[in-house]
């Protein structure tokens, strides 16, 4: 064995891949897992958990795993992280766990990654369910939003003996896990139905189609339904747009759209009653994972995909993994570019976008180099189909629907980091409700602090 | 699961439910929408509130079968379920946060366009329960499309039908009455119209030109109505605006009705243009320019 580099993981060809909506990544199987578990080197005051939102003993598993107790290992994970199918696939672990990792000074990190997806994917398959709270608290919990801070929080709480139930404004249950993230980066039915149902199987139980701020409130739910506590993980919110000429016209969709219609409506399948099109040649603006989402999901519906960002490619800010994906399939790149103007024919579809070239000149206020646009070098792209994926600001309907619940000047919900607290008494935020768009594994970190949080509110 | 109470055709492809949604039944108010899905493969489909019994925890839905989705719907029964019912959805009509005594002070006039008299109904009975009486015009193509005549005659001021082709009632467009009754002498301080889009860019231009202040309740495509999406996107005085959130009532003097119509055709199929073409008559052609 090479201690130095990881065990590679089988990947479907990317020629294949880049016709279909199958998983990329198909994961270790139980051999290769041992492998890779045998090169961590069990370091006592290991820093890969301090690199973990949820704090997962890292070591811990992977020893079982070397030792071939998959569902000790299973065991070991629950205890920490609800999904752990999901953040096996969608975690950005080089900048996590195996951004820490000691293996990682000389040689590769162990792939931990990988390997929790793996232990995740073992247990479900052998029917493996998290345990339940043996002893109940008879205290009622809201939890708003079924993406990954909401089933976080819920998760916690019910394993501490609460009785949880989850309110979600979507005929699904899942969050960004359903409508956000592409079928062949998180299967929905195999691995993200599965986690929910563990969730439910912790005995939290899911109301779909409910709209806190519209079909009740906060206040409604407290004083009526008789929650002692509500945890608001509502998610990022609405899609933001350029504000060029021309961004009405018709081809043109958010991400948010673009990717809700291909996965929570499911429209790639030609079963699906919910439309999308299917453009020809489609310009992704922006350079974060959703971005590469929605890049990636055109390919895969049959179009030339261009990735339009102002920056270079070292700003990217989509983790290294997915621009490596998206580059083996045939993305083509359009880097230091920024759209000024959509072009439409006379009947309104989207002709072309109007470029310019960006240089990048002293760096910003976020440390980045601010791009700058270099005169006289407009030129035309040709297209039928603009995907903006430019990131989110947040969704008024709870804030403005609850009286006490402050917001900063983003409009994002106040609320302190350590235990999830808000303004309003028994009111708990987390997740992109709180910080904006972030990741999945952020806001499960924030679930489970604020899991934390009632349970001490709900204690005193 | 939402069960469905009643089912009634209303006259040819339109249909009548009255669904059991206890919580949209408690918190909707006129103006408001639910996103309706029949089956697990459904499309999300917005639909305005008609009517809500609180007590009762029912909402009832008027639609007009227009595409495979709704064709779908229509073939529920009495005693079958929808498989999702979500809402209510958008702001409710400003009517009714204005205050009373400034209400009943106003002359208000409501324009009906075919299927649209069903969003209209909920608003003129929510005012007659307030002591209030407003005119209605409801327009419709022929006689036997008319619905909901005498629903609206029981709440309504003064009710006007009009048919296009004069089959009943008035004869003419619903423009025609407008021009007709502010002939006659009648003076309205608000106008609320809600149709087909072109119904309602042809009245805001009328009633821009009387000088009538005039509120519209958009239908634009949508997929969650939350505002997540951005489907929903409309420009109203300059301004991109989502009617799922923001709306789906506007200043109509204010729409960008052209941009509006031609965002409607997106995902339309050779079928759907042909309902589009129908719903929208003669007046369609050459207007969104986007059909041929």
């Amino acid at each position: 064995m090479d201690v130095l580099n990881k065990v590679p993981v089988r990947e479907q060809d990317a020629k294949e891949r880049a016709k279909n909506f199958e998983e990329v990544c198909l994961g270790y199987n139980l051999e290769e897992a041992q492998c890779e578990a045998g090169r961590c080197i069990n370091c006592k005051n290991a820093q890969c958990v301090k690199g973990c939102p949820v704090a997962i003993d890292i070591p811990g598993f992977i020893q079982q795993v070397k030792e071939g107790n998959i569902e000790e290992a299973y065991r070991i994970i629950s205890e920490s992280s609800a999904l752990p199918a999901v953040c096996g696939r969608v975690c950005p672990q080089e900048s996590q766990c195996e951004g820490k990792c000691i293996r990682g000074i000389k040689g590769d990190p162990i792939s931990i990654g990988k390997l929790e997806r793996f232990v995740a994917d073992w247990a479900r398959e052998s029917n493996i369910k998290p345990q339940g709270a043996t002893e109940k608290k008879g205290k009622k919990v809201a939890v708003i939003g079924s993406g990954p801070a909401g089933l976080t929080c819920a998760g916690d709480l019910a394993k501490m003996g609460y009785d949880v139930t989850i309110f979600e404004a979507l005929h699904e249950a899942g969050g960004v896990l359903v409508y956000g993230i592409p079928e062949f980066r998180l299967p929905k039915k195999t691995v993200v139905a599965k986690e929910i149902e563990n969730v439910k199987a912790l005995g939290v139980k899911i109301e779909t189609n409910v709209v806190i701020g519209k079909s009740t409130t906060i206040d409604e739910l407290m004083e009526e339904e008789g929650f002692s506590a509500v945890f608001i993980g509502s998610g990022a919110g609405l899609p933001k747009f350029m504000g060029i000429p021309g961004e009405n016209s018709n081809g043109v969709f958010s991400a948010n759209e673009y990717l809700t219609r291909n996965n929570l409506m499911k429209s790639f399948d030609k079963n699906s009653n919910t439309p999308i099109m299917h453009g020809k040649k489609v310009a992704v603006v922006g350079g974060g994972n959703v971005a590469m989402d929605a890049a990636r999901t055109a390919l895969r519906l049959g179009a030339e995909v261009h990735i339009v960002y102002r920056r270079s490619e070292e700003e990217l800010p989509a983790r290294v993994e997915e621009v490596h994906h998206a580059k083996e399939e045939g993305i083509i790149f359009d880097l230091l570019t920024n759209p000024i103007e959509i072009l439409a024919d006379e009947k309104g579809w989207v002709t072309g976008m109007k470029c310019i070239k960006m240089e990048l000149g002293e760096p910003d206020e976020s440390g980045r180099r601010r791009p700058v646009e270099v005169a006289g070098s407009e030129f035309v792209m040709e297209l039928d189909t603009v995907i903006m994926s430019l990131g989110t600001s947040p969704n008024p309907l709870i804030s403005s629907t609850t009286e006490g619940l402050e917001v900063n000047k983003w409009k994002c919900i106040v609320a302190d980091e350590n235990n999830g607290k808000t303004t309003k008494e028994g009111v708990y935020a987390g997740g992109d409700a709180v910080t904006g768009a972030a990741t999945v594994i952020l806001a499960m970190g924030a679930g489970k602090a604020a899991a934390k949080g009632i349970d001490e509110y709900l204690s005193k | 699961m939402y069960k469905i109470v009643k089912k009634q055709e209303l006259t040819t492809n339109i249909y009548l439910m009255e669904v059991e949604a206890k919580r949209v039944a408690k918190s909707c108010e006129p103006g408001q929408f639910v996103i309706v899905r029949m089956d697990e493969e459904g499309e999300r489909i917005p639909l305005t509130i008609c009517d809500y019994n609180r007590e009762k925890g029912t909402i009832t839905i008027v639609f007009q079968t227009v595409g495979a989705g709704t064709k779908m719907m229509a073939d529920l029964q009495e005693g079958d379920y929808f498989h999702d019912f979500v809402g209510p959805l958008g702001c409710a009509s400003e009517l009714v946060n204005e205050d009373m005594d400034s209400l009943k002070a106003k002359k208000i006039l409501f324009v009906a366009g075919g299927v649209g008299a069903a969003p209209v109904y909920p608003q003129v009975k929510w005012l007659h329960e307030h002591g209030v009486a407003a005119d209605v015009i409801v327009g419709s193509k022929t006689k036997d499309l008319l619905i909901l005549e005498k629903e609206m005659e029981a709440v309504a001021g003064n009710l006007y039908v009009t048919t296009d082709d004069g089959s009943y009632g008035r004869s003419g467009m619903v423009t025609q009455t407008i021009k007709d009754l502010v002939a006659e002498g009648k003076q309205y301080d608000v106008c609320i119209a809600i149709g087909p889009m072109i119904m309602m860019k042809f009245v805001c231009l009328l009633t821009k030109e009387l000088g009538i202040p005039t509120v519209v309740s958009l239908n634009p495509i949508m997929v969650d109505g939350t505002g997540m999406c951005g489907a929903c996107r409309v420009t109203v005085g300059g301004k991109v605006k989502f009617a799922c959130v923001d709306g789906p009532e506007f200043d109509g003097h204010q729409v960008n009705f052209d941009e509006a119509m031609r965002r409607q055709s997106i995902y339309k199929t050779a079928e759907g243009r042909a309902m589009l073409e129908l719903e929208e008559g003669d007046t369609h052609h050459g207007n969104c320019g986007v059909c041929h």
